[in-house]
């Protein structure tokens, strides 16, 4: 940060911590779907091939909003909006597609409904920032 | 590995979080205290992959070792990592990267302990 007066970054202020929940989901996910894939892969694959796009996407929006992508980051937050809001109601009508939970089923509820709150953050923020 | 050294840990990472959070209620930006509380919860961290690679290679338990120890590995990187990022921001929510990493190191912790006896997956 040479410039005089750099201006404000989504990874600054608030968007610090922010970076930090989304890196640990992408943690969180990503691990998982690799430890689902090569363990038991035939057991539950759309559960599992959805925790590997859940895991992608947390990991490509921590990237976007560490190093200030902004229209990236609204792309992959607004998947994430979509992805635990669609897999939260599949969880809920069809509870035999998932036989084995991942980061969006029942709207997140496995992790505190954090992934149910973290995309409206993050949408929110990277709005703030942009004023 | 069992429940008081895990429960011990879990609530070190706790106390830590508690800290960060009061830091960051205080506008406070990174503290020497938080530093070395999060370094002192590493090296408890690391005693304990240790401990945890030994304890797995002598028990009869029916324990997932690949699980058992990548959540070790994993939960031993945080630490570092939330000090890196956070210093570089001179604001609360440089203890706020803390606050919410310690929280993390909690529960991940909990979770070896329900691994390591066989409650999950």
């Amino acid at each position: 940060m040479s410039e005089p007066r750099p201006p404000r970054s989504t990874s600054t202020g608030f968007g610090r911590a922010l970076v930090a929940v989304y890196a640990v989901f992408a943690l969180a996910a990503t691990a998982r779907s690799i430890y689902q894939l090569a363990s038991k892969a035939s057991e539950a694959p759309v559960a599992y091939a959805l925790s590997a796009v859940a895991g992608v996407v947390y990991v490509v929006a921590t990237y976007a909003l560490a190093t200030d992508r902004r229209s990236l980051a609204v792309a992959t937050i607004g998947f994430e909006l979509l992805g635990v809001l669609g897999v939260g109601a599949l969880t809920l009508v069809d509870a035999e597609l998932f036989p084995d939970a991942t980061v969006w089923s029942d709207f997140g509820a496995g992790y505190g409904f954090i992934p149910l709150v973290l995309p409206f953050v993050g949408l929110w923020w990277v709005r703030r920032v942009r004023s | 590995m069992n429940d008081p050294v895990a429960y011990a840990v879990a609530g070190l990472a706790l106390v830590a979080a508690a800290y960060a959070g009061w830091l960051m209620w205080r506008d406070a930006a990174f503290s020497n205290g938080l530093f070395y509380l999060v370094m002192l919860l590493e090296l408890v961290l690391l005693a304990m992959l240790v401990g945890g690679v030994v304890a797995l290679s002598r028990t009869e338990r029916d324990v997932d070792g690949v699980l058992f120890v990548s959540y070790l590995v994993t939960v031993l990187v945080i630490p570092p990592a939330a000090v890196l990022w956070g210093v570089a921001e001179k604001s609360r929510w440089g203890t706020g990267v803390v606050l919410v990493a310690m929280l993390t190191v909690a529960v991940l912790v909990v979770r070896v302990l329900g691994i390591w006896q066989g409650a999950y997956v």
